[in-house]
């Protein structure tokens, strides 16, 4: 029933479904804890990888950091229309970029997965388009700052009530957000190539984006 | 830098995070993320949903497909020579972002008079879109126009007027299909813009049309 919500609803009718959808979850608190409990321990864990190649260019920590997200992000590259061998090649120059970038990791500011997510982004906009990528200044936060432990923990807390969010989500809408990342499409592109009209894609993404922040309140 | 008033939309946010943008809005949203941290913290938002998405995308990691060779990026580690630092530029002006493009800050640009004492400097980036810095003496009005695409005009000194609003530094104008608008420049020193479109504008009038072919706007 979630996943028929559509341009034609009305706003309230979604409102409700919102909520309907948070009572659901409501119904077993433990097992959304347990799942937002496990993927924080996993993200402990990358966290402490990234900064073990930091401090000691520890290798078997670059190893597992490797293992996880190698295939993922070849997995992306792929979704986003490139060959496998272009995938396999684009997927080593990120590893290598996380290795030399270890140390501009920031765990009060973006999970391993987020962080990675961007690198590959950007070599995918690198090599696949041929196009620079114009980044904003990087904030500067006085002499080698050390992110506040509380911080980290609460942007952890974050990441994992995100993930579970996404998944949630009606699968009409997450189809669309994951066009929107993975497919380097438009939204103009997305239309063209669903044929659904340029209004519906804008809404489903729309109400996504609200349903996303609904649940990170 | 508190006092920016008009921002990105959720569109532009989730197209410059996931990568689907032309490079001419990623040099405008980039540049604008620079002077607004309300922008910048909503992008790190849309960068989350990526790293989420990333983390999901690898839910069949272990397939041969997706393998990877952990001794060739090993190799390609060792081999790399350290990454010479970039010369770093100090924000002036302009953002580092954009003054790469320019290839240094305000006093760096080639302006070329377009009429009634405008004048502009295309920046070379990728042709789905364009991108150029305008100069527009006070109380002077742009010519009147509407837009094919989308338009986004960022200002970076001074202020410039609309039918509806005023919009001085860090603030970003996002006019589409259905706006018809006549800018002046307001009082004070001249307004320098960043104004990326993906459609040629179309002007009223005769004159404006023939100069537009001269001018590349």
């Amino acid at each position: 029933m979630l996943s028929e919500i559509d341009t034609t609803e009305p706003p309230g009718r979604v409102l409700l479904d919102a909520k309907a959808s948070a009572q659901v979850s409501n119904a077993t608190p433990t097992a959304k804890l347990k799942s937002v409990s496990s993927s924080m321990t996993e993200e402990t864990q990358w966290i402490d990888c990234m900064s073990r190649i930091h401090t000691s260019q520890d290798r078997e920590a670059f190893a597992a950091l490797f293992n996880h997200f190698g295939p993922r992000v070849k997995a992306f590259l792929m979704k986003s229309g490139s060959s496998a061998s272009m995938a396999e090649e684009c997927t080593q120059d990120v590893m290598v970029t996380l290795w030399r970038k270890a140390h501009m990791f920031d765990p009060a500011r973006a999970s391993v997965s987020t962080w990675i997510f961007t690198i590959a982004r950007n070599r995918r906009i690198d090599l696949l388009r041929k196009e620079r990528r114009p980044e904003p200044d990087e904030l500067t936060w006085g002499p080698e700052a050390e992110p506040e432990q509380t911080d980290v923990i609460a942007l952890q807390q974050e990441s994992a009530i995100l993930s579970k969010a996404l998944a949630d989500l009606p699968e009409k809408q997450r189809s669309l957000i994951q066009k929107a990342y993975f497919g380097d499409l438009t939204h103009s592109e997305i239309a063209e190539q669903t044929g659904l009209p340029l209004g519906t894609i804008k809404s489903r993404i729309r109400l996504a984006l609200e349903r996303l922040r609904h649940a990170m309140k | 830098m508190t006092d920016i008033s008009h921002h990105l939309t959720d569109e532009l946010l989730l197209g410059y995070a996931a990568g689907s943008l032309p490079e001419a809005f990623n040099l405008v949203v980039a540049t604008h993320i620079s002077l607004c941290d309300e922008c910048r913290a909503r992008l790190g938002a849309y960068e989350a949903i990526g790293g989420a998405m990333l983390e999901e995308v690898g839910m069949n990691a272990g397939t041969a497909e997706l393998a990877i060779e952990l001794d060739a990026v090993l190799a390609a580690i060792d081999a790399a020579p350290a990454e010479p630092p970039k010369p770093k530029r100090a924000p002036g002006v302009f953002p580092t972002a954009l003054q790469d493009y320019v290839g240094g800050d305000l006093e760096a640009v080639k302006w070329r008079g377009i009429g009634m004492g405008v004048k502009q400097a295309i920046l070379k980036t990728s042709n789905k879109a364009s991108v150029r810095l305008l100069r527009i003496p006070a109380g002077t009005a742009m010519p009147d126009h509407g837009h094919h695409g989308t338009e986004l005009t960022l200002v970076l000194q001074g202020a410039f007027k609309d039918e509806s609003d005023r919009f001085a530094r860090g603030d970003i104008e996002i006019a589409t299909e259905d706006d018809h608008h006549t800018p002046i420049a307001d009082d004070g020193p001249d307004c320098i813009c960043l104004a990326a479109t993906d459609a040629p504008l179309k002007f009223r009038g005769l004159l404006p049309k023939i100069a537009q072919r001269f001018a590349r706007i």
